[in-house]
């Protein structure tokens, strides 16, 4: 019964699925806010956000060079938001793009240091058959693993990052050490035959990736393979049922996805860094699952969103240089920016409801609706 | 005023869902010592009302009364603090934890010693003549035991508008009774219920009144003193319905598949059949009686080789097929056709739409890597047509379907892809008494084209009428294939309890 318990201030409360315009509406509704609140800050630290924003846009576009670079920064995010789009879609919480990432470029980094003595287009192959070899190696162990002993796949995946990251550093300390660098160790620059090929004044990365993105979108949405991915990740039950293996669609799908991040980093690593370094993933590989939940696992959604990411990336360090602003304020506004877009996530499943707006609703409803069907008890009268 | 009087009224409730009006401007009301009954044919909004009532959804339109006084139920937590509880189809319990843990689980408040909350649950449970054993996990709980513990969950948090979403469907005949008279007791102790069944022959015996919902408009409200099951069909469906179900005589029955001392352990090592013998013959309705959990799962899911028995063959057309997988199956070309008791969970992918699961058994037909999925949209949309299924479009989600049309999605497709044997477990669970009868013919017109039909049921009277025999189950063991003509209800219950065959005929006859 109604006993009157002290009801919260606020109160979370989900509400019916919205429709996808809704949904939409509230994603841009969260990068508007994102932009306000981000130009307070700006405002706050003693800038005009408007000239910052606009160096932000402008600086990414001013000319071909920093369009470039703005699209060199999309190329390994949106390749391991792909990677990782394949792993979601069968609800294997796949977090690990950093590290098998990592692995495809150790992997295919291996080949460029030690057999460039192939032909130049021979090795690219090799190479780029490496990265998807190791990172689909790297994404393998964890879905073996929980296939066999049930392990879980988040923290696995999670601390095989950390592993990858640690065989760089010991290859770099260790037997893959450039013995003519001074200073620092690190890994010998990769010879110019083992250098992924400029298009149009970016390596050939970009299009690597537009491939990637058309056939991931094809593999999902029209192959048999990809109808299993659907069906595994909504019931395994039902993909026995109707005669899947589910365990070979497991292996294989993490193979896969791992793959797409190795491909990943074998192009980060000859195309961009052109040797091998501890950086070379720098967190794409976590950006990447931001962008693939932000794409609800859209291969082109993801391009489009990991554009928009590469621009606030390279416009925010024009900022840095043009205004003297550190590194870290740009981050901060990253952060503001991510921090509105996941919280309308939440507010697309959920609504707060403050203490106080139940009473005022329904008093107005129940008068009116009082009213209403007193008029109609007396015509039934 | 007189509203006082109704725990629950409601005023002219809308509720849309895109495109679909689940509901209509319906009324209903219901008082304190009273229990309504919800009738109305699959998709006609039942739950969807239901819902709204506990705070799962908010209406779009109308008003809600509770005790007299228009409510705002925003969440299952303020229908909680207004006294109405739901007791829905899915369980909602942690299964590692206890009964009575359970029952505390998100109550607020600090955490009673287990001494008090035990006797508030004993308590509890004389007041309204429930069983349950508080410190029994809730994984070792029957179905009805787990309903019981919902029950007591819901009395706990001080409910006293009670409702229950298709309660019976999952009981056995028995744990129905028990369950009424608890329902007869709360009634007697003032609570006011509110249940949703299919079972009209439990509405004629439970409720004191039934509102009648109809394509989401109500249709009024009857004393059931007054009516009977062939009025409540019409009151329901709109025209007079035959309750007669056919069984044409089965055509020179041949074996299709023979079981041969099959033995089969569940995964704790348990036996679920236990030496169990018997063919399968073309052209006629094979019916399995059984408690719930006598084995009746176990036998389909061996048969359509989801589980490895641990001895004995399945012999099909001289072939063993014990042993083999799903996919060997369909590759050594014997086309079987099984309907699974989980609809959603294994029949069906509940995330996609008709059309990707018209294509989930003939997906890898085909040469070359992708799908074609043109013939399965057609496929999809001739089975809109021929049995009539309510949805927003070939490809909106089957999870948003009505019970009724998620089986008639299932049941089309397996029906379409001429099996030479149907397996059907429980196929008119949670169907309304039309969709049933469709069911019943649609297995009546593949029994005459000469397909092997298993049909594992409850009810025996559908039983006794549809199948030409009757298998029946006990503890895993076989204690009988009876003719169904010439068997009565009670020898099939006797049967079900573990007497054999000829020790029943025999009483029967002497
Ligand atoms: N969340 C939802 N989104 C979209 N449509 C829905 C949703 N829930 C229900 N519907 C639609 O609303 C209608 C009413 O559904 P509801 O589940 O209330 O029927 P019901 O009377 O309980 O049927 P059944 O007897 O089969 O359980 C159906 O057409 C259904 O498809
Ligand atoms: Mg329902």
């Amino acid at each position: 019964m109604g006993t009157a318990k002290k009801e919260p201030l606020l109160r979370v409360v989900k509400h019916a699925e919205l429709s996808t315009r809704q949904s939409i509406g509230l994603r841009v509704l969260a990068v508007v806010l994102a932009l306000a609140v981000g130009g307070l800050f700006i405002a706050l630290i003693g800038y005009n956000p408007f000239e910052i924003y606009a160096t932000i846009v402008s600086g990414c576009f001013r000319s071909p060079m920093a369009i470039q670079a703005t699209v060199k920064f999309c190329i390994p995010m949106c390749i391991s938001a792909l990677g990782v789009t394949l792993a979601f879609k069968m609800r294997f919480w796949n977090i690990g793009g950093e590290g098998q990432l990592i692995m495809g470029a150790v992997f295919a980094s291996f080949f460029a240091l030690f057999c460039s003595g192939m032909p130049h287009l021979l090795l690219l192959a090799v190479m780029f058959i490496a990265g998807f070899v190791g990172g689909g190696l790297w994404g393998l162990i964890p879905a073996a693993c929980r296939e066999k002993w049930g392990t879980n796949e988040t923290l696995f995946t999670l601390m095989l990052n950390y592993i990858a990251l640690y065989i760089v550093t010991f290859l770099r300390d260790g037997p893959w050490r450039d013995p003519e660098a001074a200073g620092f160790n690190k890994i010998a620059r990769f010879a110019p035959k083992a250098m992924l090929d400029k298009v149009f004044g970016v390596h050939a990365g970009w299009i690597v990736m537009l491939i990637l993105v058309v056939l991931v979108f094809l593999y999902l949405k029209k192959t048999k393979q990809g109808y299993e991915i659907g069906v595994v990740g909504e019931s395994r039950d039902t993909a026995r049922y109707a005669g899947i293996n589910v365990r070979r669609v497991v292996l294989r799908t993490m193979f896969l996805s791992g793959g797409i991040a190795g491909i990943g980093g074998m192009v980060q690593a000859t195309g961009s860094d052109i040797t091998l370094s501890a950086g070379v993933a720098g967190g794409v590989g976590f950006t990447g699952i931001i962008i693939a939940w932000l794409a609800q696992l859209n291969p082109f959604v993801a391009l489009i969103v990991s554009f928009a990411f590469s621009i606030l990336v390279k416009g925010s360090s024009v900022v840095q240089s043009a205004y003297g602003l550190s590194t870290d304020c740009a981050d901060i506004l990253q952060g503001i920016i991510l921090f509105f877009i996941m919280a309308m996530e939440f507010f697309i499943r959920y609504k707060l409801v403050f203490r106080g707006h139940r009473e005022k609703l329904p008093v107005k409803t129940a008068a009116d609706t009082d009213a209403a069907s007193g008029e109609k008890e007396a015509e039934e009268k | 005023m007189a509203e006082q009087e109704y725990a629950i009224r409601c005023d002219k409730i809308t509720k849309v869902f895109g495109s679909v009006v689940a509901n209509d401007q319906i009324d209903l009301d219901v008082r304190y010592g009273e229990i309504l009954a919800l009738l109305g044919e699959n998709g006609s909004g039942k739950t969807t009302l239901m819902n709204m009532i506990s705070g799962i959804y908010h209406p779009d339109g109308g008003t809600i009364y509770v005790d007299g006084r228009a409510a705002s139920i925003q969440s299952p937590l303020d229908a909680q603090n207004l006294g109405v509880g739901m007791i829905h189809q899915h369980f909602k319990l942690v299964n590692i934890f206890s009964a009575m843990e359970n029952i505390e689980l998100g109550t607020p408040g600090k955490k009673l010693p287990p001494k008090v909350l035990r006797r508030k649950v004993e308590d509890l449970c004389e007041k309204y003549g429930l069983e349950t054993d508080p410190d029994k996990p809730i994984h070792a709980m029957s179905v009805s035991e787990k309903q019981t513990v919902e029950i007591l969950k819901v009395l706990y948090r001080g409910a006293r508008i009670l409702i229950l979403d298709e309660p019976t469907a999952v009981l056995t005949p028995q744990e129905t009774d028990k369950l009424f008279a608890i329902l007869r007791q709360m009634r007697k102790a003032g609570c006011a219920v509110i249940i949703i069944t299919h079972k009209l022959n439990e509405v004629l015996s439970i409720s004191d009144r039934v509102t009648i919902l109809r394509k989401g408009k109500s249709y009024g409200t009857v004393n059931t003193a007054e009516v009977n099951v062939s009025k409540l069909t019409e009151l329901m469906v709109g025209r007079a319905v035959t309750l007669e179900i056919d069984r044409p005589k089965p055509e020179d029955p041949e074996d299709i598949l023979k079981l041969v001392d099959l033995t089969v352990r569940r995964k704790d090592g348990s036996v679920a059949l236990d030496d169990v013998s018997f063919s399968i013959r073309t052209g006629e309705i094979l019916g399995v009686a059984g408690v719930a959990g006598s084995g009746q799962k176990e036998l389909c899911e061996t048969i359509a080789g989801l589980i490895q028995p641990a001895q004995g063959a399945i012999l099909y057309k001289k072939e063993n097929l014990a042993g083999k997988t799903p996919r060997e199956l369909i590759e050594m070309g014997i086309s079987m056709s099984f309907v699974p008791e989980d609809r959603l969970g294994m029949g069906l992918v509940a995330g996609m739409g008709m059309t990707d699961n018209m294509l989930l058994k003939t997906y890898t037909q085909g040469k070359g890597p992708f799908v074609d999925r043109a013939p399965a949209r057609a496929m999809a949309e001739s089975l809109v047509e021929k049995l009539d299924i309510v949805t927003a479009g070939v490809e909106a989600p089957v999870r948003m379907m009505s019970g009724g049309n998620v089986q008639k999605v299932l049941l089309g497709r397996e029906i379409e892809s001429n099996p030479d044997l149907l397996i059907t477990a429980y196929p008119v669970r949670g169907l309304d008494i039309n969709s049933s009868y469709l069911v019943y013919d649609l297995l009546n017109e593949q029994k005459k084209k000469g397909v092997a039909v298993v049909y594992i049921g409850e009810d025996l009277d559908v039983l006794l009428q549809l199948c030409d025999r009757i298998l029946v189950l006990c503890h895993g063991k076989v204690t009988g294939v009876v003719d169904a003509a010439a068997v009565s209800k009670e020898q099939i219950g006797l049967m079900m309890t573990g007497e054999s065959a000829q020790e029943v005929m025999e009483y029967g006859n002497g």
